[in-house]
């Protein structure tokens, strides 16, 4: 099989101003919606409490919103995830109360609402494995509401990851930067981090446009596209050096294009093989690793978008030369006398 | 051109079979155990436990797959069942065998689960992967040590301290007053000042300065640097060690207690979901109590006199029976410091620091009771242990030592258990997570059929549009699942979901150095080459494209790993190792089974690699 019949060099170069007007289009949307609709954050970093209780039927979202009304939560958050018997539950930090009573307090009044007792289950599984909790039991003894998963986050640990996670992009931009300048040069180095922080903008425009939720995990799935769409830029600029150092007659503009149609379809097909395993992720991951599935699928489109029409356009903006690249190669000096 | 020499064989069968030993643990499952451990303070699990279990277990012919000492972060002795029919009668057995009183138990049994690697397995450390709490269900804390009260607690008591060093030495100060965590010693002339200086100095935790304030004459006394950040350090490690000893009552297999940051510390406790009974058990205030021994009982017959009703009899601990008065000379708060170590003679003490009104109650209790003697009680769960009785020899300040322990280990013991007794310092819940069993099993299950998919999509696409060399890139890329499974459960690496969606990701990133090594040998045939010499130009000109975009991905990786914390970190191991395990199957095992499969063919003319197609030609 072959998928990439190209008979003549795609004169990416010639189009670049249009591509870049598109790229600057989108990234003032992703800016416009970050600013105006903000991201809708997970209690990590907002601090709170958020329960995920699983129903034996289709759960009862407004009744379960009208149980933690009456408990004097004000605008309580109940939202059915994954199948109709998940309820998620999120509330705000209620000053002076204590983490463990809210969870006790929430967990004993939705099991009223069932018409249930909540209970002491202490029992050793046929395996042999120790269970002891606290379960709610209806009239006939069989387990109504569960709780599957509770989260308290204090307040100040949000505020710590906020700026632990601009730390952590401002290494990787340094670190990238610094890496590419060394064996590339300064131009590659900002190009492609220019076209790369594009692609995180665009992401958390995404999520701020569809108030996604934005975790901890997605935090993390950002910064490895981050990592793997500089990845992309580094192998079209490594086909460009190698360029410049092959193809003596060639203008810029060519080389470039030709970097950027000899590697074309190793780009599609590494992207499509990470993209079949993010989309096995998506499809069968569950909750927790859906929204973190759906910023690589963005961070992957986008990172080909910006790899192929933005990085390198960026680059022959700031001036890329052939002198650039290839100076430290010695031995090839006598023959270095083309200059386009 | 395309051979490899023997011994780059060997490298890689030898890595594979580590790889493959490493990663077989996590095949065995597990089987029901019980694990003691102790439920009191004072009492230690060592190897006698071990053997009184199994003479027990003997005894009531319960068959059992082993017992263990296990003297890592859970103090316990575990054994292993066959089924849970003998783990429930061994519990039984257990509990009355070991312990006197039921109602005061001396040793915890709790129902576990325990992995079924084989012995040698485990003396080459192969054990299965570390599951994290959102895989195995269980509760997680976070908690901030409020180091500032335990900075407050101790300059108190330096400031008692001082003010007692200065009574004893006769230096008549103008009045000792605190100004935030330093100490000031007002003097009316300078002689008593120097003087003050010298009886101050073997206070070597303390540094002091001359200062003046108008006609006031001062001596600040602040904590040396070091001895701060000593207090500090300590005050969590000494809550550490708190939170160690009861998480051992919970009974949990592979407890977490560590320190994160400063003044932080993360308690993690797999399998548990009954959150209310874990908080109070961490949460439990123990106190401390001295108190005079009532010299009116004839020692030797507490058990039979009549106890006056000021009066205790105290049963439980070291030196007992032992009748004590009910008035409480000072409790543990006042203790700021217990550390051991030797009297004048070389002998093992405990040396107490005071603080606040320690001292002055110390002394006033003290003055008349000189010859008689004083007993330490500690009191968890409401029960009281004895823990020292000594007998007083002179009148007690708020710096005094504890003598006649008889051995070092002794003293140690009692320091230990006079500053662990209490948590040092209070701590507030900044975190708290609970993740059910039946969650985590399902985390597992996604996480592991999706990354199964999405490996055998990828298998199937690769050999389909690569043939033979898509079957080596698929071998490579196993390999390197094989050999970061095989990290992960040698290194003990906590994993979490992000770290198996990590895993899945890792892999669907290395195959991209594959693509580009098989996209440049077609293009090498393309251009005319021979087979042969495809391959070789190939693999090398790939290489260097491979090394750097690894080196990028890699630094995204240590930067997650340095400022990540919890889920994100749990990806960013995952993230890093597997760059690590996949430059070295892409390039070294790929190109060792390409030379092993087309090295020796000297007159290659085709490669299995797909269509190389080349422009101009029909197909």
């Amino acid at each position: 099989m072959e998928f990439f019949r190209i008979h003549k060099d795609i004169p990416f170069m010639r189009h670049a101003l249009v591509f870049n007007v598109i790229s600057a289009l989108t990234f003032v949307a992703a800016v416009f919606f970050l600013v105006h609709k903000g991201l809708h954050l997970s209690i990590e970093f907002t601090g709170g409490t958020q329960m995920e209780v699983k129903y034996p039927q289709a759960a009862n979202l407004e009744g379960v919103r009208n149980t933690l009304r009456s408990l004097g939560y004000e605008h309580p958050e109940a939202t059915g995830f994954d199948t109709a018997r998940d309820v998620m539950i999120k509330l705000p930090t209620a000053p002076g109360a204590s983490a463990s009573d809210t969870s006790r307090k929430v967990f004993e009044a939705l099991c009223k609402a069932e018409q249930g007792s909540t209970k002491q289950f202490d029992t050793v599984t046929p395996k042999g494995e120790h269970v002891a909790k606290l379960g709610c039991v209806d009239a006939k003894g069989a387990e109504s509401v569960q709780l599957q998963k509770y989260d308290f986050v204090g307040p100040q640990v949000g505020e710590e990851l906020t700026q632990n996670g601009l730390n952590a992009l401002l290494m990787v931009v340094v670190g990238v930067m610094i890496y590419l300048a060394v064996r590339f040069e300064w131009k590659f180095a900002l190009a492609a981090i220019i076209a790369n922080l594009h692609d995180v903008v665009i992401i958390l425009g995404f999520f701020a446009f569809f108030q996604w939720e934005f975790s901890l995990t997605v935090l993390a799935a950002v910064l490895a596209v981050l990592g793997y769409s500089v990845n992309e830029s580094v192998v079209i600029f490594d086909r460009i050096r190698e360029n410049f150092r092959k193809q003596r007659k060639m203008t810029v503009h060519e080389v470039i294009d030709n970097a950027i149609t000899s590697t074309i379809s190793r780009t599609i097909i590494t992207h499509g093989c990470t993209q079949m395993m993010v989309l096995s992720m998506l499809l069968l991951g569950g909750p927790t690793l859906h929204h973190f599935a759906i910023a690589l699928t963005i961070g992957i489109c986008f990172g080909i978008y910006s790899s192929v029409f933005v990085a390198a356009a960026v680059a022959m903006w700031l001036g890329v030369k052939r002198e650039d690249l290839i100076k430290p190669i010695k031995e090839k000096d006598e023959t270095d006398g083309a200059v386009v | 051109m395309n051979r490899y020499p023997v011994w780059k064989y060997i490298v890689i069968v030898v890595v594979v079979l580590l790889g493959a030993l490493y990663t077989a643990p996590n095949y065995f499952g597990e089987s029901p155990a019980l694990q003691i451990t102790s439920g009191k303070s004072t009492v230690k699990v060592t190897r006698a436990v071990a053997s009184e279990v199994e003479a027990v277990l003997k005894r009531e012919n319960i068959p059992n797959e082993g017992v263990t000492l296990d003297e890592g972060a859970s103090h316990s002795v575990r054994a292993r069942f066959a089924s849970p029919d003998d783990q429930f009668k061994a519990r039984l057995a257990l509990e009355k065998g070991l312990n006197a009183d039921p109602s005061d138990p001396t040793y915890i049994v709790t129902v576990n689960l325990m992995p079924n690697t084989p012995q040698w397995m485990q003396n080459v450390r192969a054990l299965p992967m570390y599951l994290g709490l959102d895989l195995r269900g269980g509760v997680h804390f976070l908690m901030q040590v409020d180091t500032k009260a335990a900075l407050n607690k101790r300059v108190q008591g330096y400031q008692a301290a001082v003010r007692s060093q200065l009574r004893d030495k006769n230096v008549r100060h103008a009045g000792i007053e605190r100004s935030g965590d330093s100490i000031i010693v007002k003097f009316r002339d300078d002689a008593t000042r120097q003087a003050a200086r010298k009886a101050l100095a073997d206070m070597t935790d303390l540094q002091l300065a001359d200062s003046t304030d108008g006609a006031d004459l001062k001596l600040v006394a602040s904590m040396k640097p070091a001895a701060l950040k000593d207090t500090l350090d300590n005050g969590v490690k000494q809550n550490i060690s708190t939170l160690s000893k009861r998480v051992n009552e919970l009974g949990v297999a592979e407890p977490i207690i560590q320190q994160q940051g400063p003044d932080r510390i993360v308690v993690q406790l797999p399998g548990v979901q009954d959150v209310a009974r874990a908080k109070s058990i961490i949460g439990r205030t123990a106190t401390l109590e001295v108190r005079l021994v009532d010299e009116t009982v004839t020692p030797g017959t507490e058990l039979s006199a009549a106890i006056p009703f000021n009066s205790e009899l105290f049963t439980v601990g070291k030196a007992v029976p032992v009748v004590l008065s009910k008035d409480v000379i000072l409790t543990g708060d006042y203790i700021a410091s217990a550390t051991a170590t030797f009297d004048e003679n070389q002998q093992p003490a405990v040396s107490l620091d005071l603080n606040g009104d320690g001292g002055r109650k110390m002394r006033e209790a003290t003055r008349g009771n000189v010859g008689k003697r004083m007993a330490i009680v500690l009191f968890e769960k409401g029960k009281p242990e004895v823990l020292s009785v000594a007998t007083i020899q002179e009148e007690l300040g708020s710096r005094f030592r504890i003598t006649g322990m008889g051995s070092i280990e002794n003293s140690t013991e009692l320091a230990l258990l006079l500053r662990a007794g209490a948590l040092y310092a209070p701590m507030d819940f900044l975190e708290e997570r609970t993740i059910g069993p039946q969650l985590g099993a399902e985390n597992i299950s996604k996480g592991l059929h999706s990354t199964m998919y999405g490996f055998a999509a990828i298998a199937v696409f690769m050999i389909l549009y690569y043939m033979m060399f898509g079957f080596f890139s698929v071998l490579a890329l196993a390999v390197n699942l094989l050999l970061l499974l095989a990290l992960l459960s040698l290194m003990q690496i906590t994993l979490t979901l992000p770290g198996i969606a990590a895993i899945a990701l890792a892999l669907g990133m290395a195959i991209d150095a594959n693509v580009l090594i098989n996209e440049r040998v077609r293009e090498e045939l393309r251009s005319g080459a021979s087979a042969q010499a495809s391959i070789s130009a190939g693999f090398d000109r790939a290489w260097a494209t491979i090394l750097d975009s690894n080196v990028t991905t890699l630094i995204v990786g240590l930067a997650l790993l340095v400022f990540g914390s919890g889920p994100v970190r749990g990806f960013a191991v995952v993230h890093c190792l597997g760059i690590l395990t996949s430059m070295f199957s892409a390039v070294f095992v790929s190109r060792g089974v390409v030379n092993l499969w087309y090295g020796r063919k000297k007159k290659l003319q085709t490669l299995s690699i797909g269509t190389v197609w080349v422009p101009g030609q029909s197909k």
